[in-house]
C-alpha cells in the first residue's frame, strides 16, 4: 500500500461508495433473520394456547417483546433488501423509481405498526 | 464509425436448457422471498390484533377459524403455506450464505444441496404443524 499519490493509496481497498453495502447488509440479516426465526417458530411451537390472554401475557414478557420486536426490524430490512432487488429486475424508468419510494413507505409502516403494537403489549399488558 | 445493424449471431446457450434442481431453487428462492413479504402483512396484523384487545383478535381469529376453534381451509392454505414457504427460502438462504464463502460449486454437490433444500422444507413443515395440531396435545 503506497503513501506517495493518492489513487496508490485507496487502489485495491474497493468501492469508496455503498458497494458492497446492500449484499453485505442482506447476508447480516438473513443471520439474524434465522437466529430469530428459529426463536419465533420454537416459542410458538410451545405456547400453552392461541388465544389472546395467552398472547398477551407471552408479549408481556421483555423475554419475548423484545427479541419479537428485534425480529420484525431484522424481517423487514431483509425483504426491503430484497424486494429492492426484485423491482430492479422487472421495472424500468419511472415505474420503478415509484415502487421503490412506496417499498420504503410500505417497509416504514409495516414495522412501525408491528413494533408499536409488541411496545403497546409490553407496556400496557398483564406482567408475566 | 457508424456501421449498418446487422443480424448478429446469438449464443446458443439462451436457448438450449432444461430444468435442474439448482435453478428450481433459485427462483423457489425469490418467489418464497416474495410470499414471505406478504406474509409479514399477516405478522403486523397478528401483532395489531393482539395488542387491540379481545374484540380485534377475534377479528382476527375469526378469518382463521371455524366456530369449534380449529382451523378453517384459509386458515390452513395460509399457515401451512406460510411455514413451508419460510422453511424453504430459510434452507435455500443457507445454502446461498455457503455459496457465498466460495464452497459448493461442484456439479454433483450443487444439485445434491438444492436438492436437500426442497426435502428440508415439507418435512419441516410437516414436523411443525404435525406438533401443532397432534403433539402438543
Amino acid at each position: 500500500m503506497g503513501n506517495g499519490t493518492s489513487i496508490g493509496r485507496v487502489r485495491g481497498l474497493g468501492s469508496g461508495k455503498h458497494g458492497t453495502h446492500h449484499w453485505w447488509h442482506q447476508r447480516l440479516t438473513a443471520g439474524s433473520n434465522l437466529l430469530l426465526l428459529l426463536w419465533f417458530l420454537f416459542s410458538i411451537a410451545m405456547l400453552p394456547s392461541y388465544d389472546g390472554a395467552s398472547l398477551t401475557k407471552w408479549l408481556s414478557s421483555g423475554w419475548a417483546a423484545l427479541p419479537m420486536a428485534l425480529l420484525i426490524a431484522t424481517l423487514f430490512y431483509h425483504a426491503r433488501l430484497g424486494l429492492q432487488v426484485v423491482i430492479e429486475d422487472y421495472q424500468q424508468d419511472e415505474t420503478r423509481v415509484v415502487l421503490l419510494v412506496v417499498l420504503n413507505l410500505l417497509t416504514a409502516l409495516g414495522a412501525g405498526l408491528a413494533i408499536f403494537s409488541i411496545l403497546r403489549i409490553a407496556f400496557t399488558g398483564t406482567p408475566a | 464509425m457508424a456501421s449498418k445493424p446487422y443480424a448478429r449471431p446469438l449464443s446458443p446457450h439462451l436457448g438450449i436448457w432444461r430444468w435442474g434442481p439448482h435453478m428450481l431453487v433459485s427462483i423457489l428462492h425469490r418467489a418464497t422471498g416474495v410470499a414471505n413479504s406478504v406474509g409479514l402483512g399477516l405478522l403486523v396484523w397478528w401483532l395489531a390484533a393482539i395488542a387491540g384487545g379481545e374484540d380485534s383478535y377475534a377479528t382476527f381469529v375469526d378469518v382463521f377459524t371455524v366456530s369449534g376453534g380449529g382451523l378453517n381451509v384459509i386458515g390452513y392454505v395460509v399457515g401451512i403455506g406460510l411455514t413451508l414457504t419460510v422453511f424453504q427460502h430459510m434452507a435455500s438462504g443457507v445454502r446461498h450464505l455457503v455459496l457465498d464463502i466460495g464452497a459448493g460449486y461442484e456439479l454433483r454437490k450443487g444439485k445434491m444441496t438444492a436438492m436437500a433444500t426442497m426435502v428440508f422444507s415439507p418435512l419441516a413443515t410437516i414436523a411443525f404443524w404435525a406438533w401443532l395440531l397432534v403433539g402438543k396435545h
